[in-house]
């Protein structure tokens, strides 16, 4: 399936929580297909947006979690339609009109043979020259939760960006691993701050989250950002 | 973008959109073509799965190595020379005749880029993302890899930036092979977690 690869609309600020993005647990797409002897690019135009991408966001200083959001937003028939790399150019024009690189209707002129004449330069930001871990940020205080502690994710609904998959709220686990403070994505995304927090490994049953129908022997290992968490009382 | 600005569904139109981006993007000033064409090269061909295949032989010839490797992946494959995007905070998940583990991205499509390369089009579909966490058994099935019961099955959501490497099983049969023979028999499959690492026909005796 190659149609509609064009990049569509997107939803408006802020309305990426229960997207189609979060698509752990959902039933309907079928087998997984794999196909033989893949390239790492199935067409040169996946293989120039990858790269245009990459340059962009080191020229553009945005966050990865702005970007992550950015691809949330598409609209749900958009994001599955468009596949990967097609969601990667989508974000990337919208990133590229956002900042003032590309015009509103600059991209469609081209296409039409015609130039949009410029009244003034483009604006190109000059590139943040990146010192720091991308994000990894010590802080002060200790983690909350240790190995094998119990714990309860939230009912945590944001109405942005996450990274608490709709199958992993209010449920119970047993924290696995203790990972170093890290930029929080849910402020990092809409320029709230990196806010950071430690990140557990947290496992969680098979049983727990799918109830009776989850296979026998399987669970779910699922890094959770200390916020996500609560102690669970019971035990 | 607005729904007016799209033109067609045709990917011919869509390669002629990629395309007329990056001129205008090269036109500004924004972007010079060779700096695409460099990371493009970079990733058909020096960054895959060929640098996870060292790692996991190495660590299976090396005890040491593989305990460094498990205490702290990042600097264990920084030794071997690799680390970069989507490889700041890496950690390896060593399989046993009793736990399988095998990675995913449900939200996304995160992957240890520096290891393993760009992920391929079935682990960035919504069948995989969607169906791993809730029946890693039957998909794992589906996929050629039969678990005992006796096993069990842990699968790994990357909801953080922290990236997994499953270190397979080294095959039994093998231990004739040299550290470059056993990185042949190391597959991508394998460092997923969707697929065991096979010992060669020649040297099996099963």
């Amino acid at each position: 399936m190659m149609g509609g690869l064009v990049p569509g609309p997107t939803q408006a600020e802020g309305s990426s929580v229960n997207g189609i993005h979060d698509m752990g647990g959902m039933h309907g797409f079928g087998p997984v297909e794999v196909e033989k002897g893949e390239p790492v690019f199935h067409a040169r135009w996946e293989a120039r947006v990858f790269g245009m991408s990459l340059l962009a966001a080191l020229r553009l200083g945005g966050t990865l979690d702005e970007r992550r959001h950015g691809l949330e937003r598409l609209d749900p028939v958009t994001y599955l339609r468009n596949g990967y790399y097609g969601r990667w150019l989508a974000r990337l024009e919208e990133d590229l009109q956002e900042r003032g690189v590309l015009r509103p209707g600059e991209l469609a002129a081209r296409l039409e043979g015609r130039t949009i004449r410029a009244d003034s330069p483009p604006s190109l930001p000059v590139p943040a020259r990146e010192a720091k871990h991308p994000f990894l940020r010590p802080i002060d205080r200790a983690p909350a939760f240790a190995v094998g502690d119990r714990v309860r994710t939230r009912n945590h609904q944001p109405p942005g960006h996450t990274r608490l998959a709709s199958y992993t709220r209010t449920r119970r686990g047993v924290v696995a691993r203790v990972y170093p403070a890290c930029v929080f994505p849910d402020t990092n995304a809409h320029g709230a701050g990196e806010q950071p927090q430690y990140v557990y490994a947290v496992r969680f049953e098979g049983r727990e989250l799918w109830g009776e129908s989850a296979e026998p022997r399987s669970c779910v290992y699922f890094d959770c950002f200390e916020s996500y968490l609560a102690p669970d009382e019971k035990t | 973008m607005s729904a007016a600005n799209r033109h067609s569904d045709e990917p011919a139109e869509l390669a002629l959109r990629v395309e007329a981006l990056e001129a205008l993007l090269r036109e500004k000033g924004f972007l010079e073509s060779a700096h695409v064409d460099a990371i493009v090269r970079r990733y058909e061909e020096e960054v895959g799965p060929l640098n996870g295949a060292k790692v996991v032989a190495h660590a299976w010839v090396d005890p040491a190595y593989k305990r460094r490797l498990l205490a702290d992946g990042t600097a264990a494959i920084a030794e071997l020379g690799f680390g970069g995007p989507q490889g700041e905070y890496l950690v390896a998940l060593e399989n046993t005749p009793t736990v399988h583990n095998v990675v995913v991205c449900t939200l996304c499509s995160c992957y240890p880029w520096p290891v393993l390369g760009l992920p391929p089009a079935w682990y960035k579909s919504p069948a995989y993302r969607s169906r791993i966490v809730r029946e890693p058994r039957t998909v794992l099935r589906e996929l050629g890899l039969e678990l005992g019961a006796e096993v069990e099955v842990r699968v790994w959501d990357s909801s953080s930036e922290v990236r997994y490497l499953v270190l397979p099983e080294r095959p039994p049969g093998t231990e004739p092979l040299s550290e470059e023979e056993l990185r042949s028999l190391v597959t991508r499959d394998a460092m997923i977690g969707v697929a065991k690492v096979r010992a060669p026909r020649t040297g099996s005796h099963g």
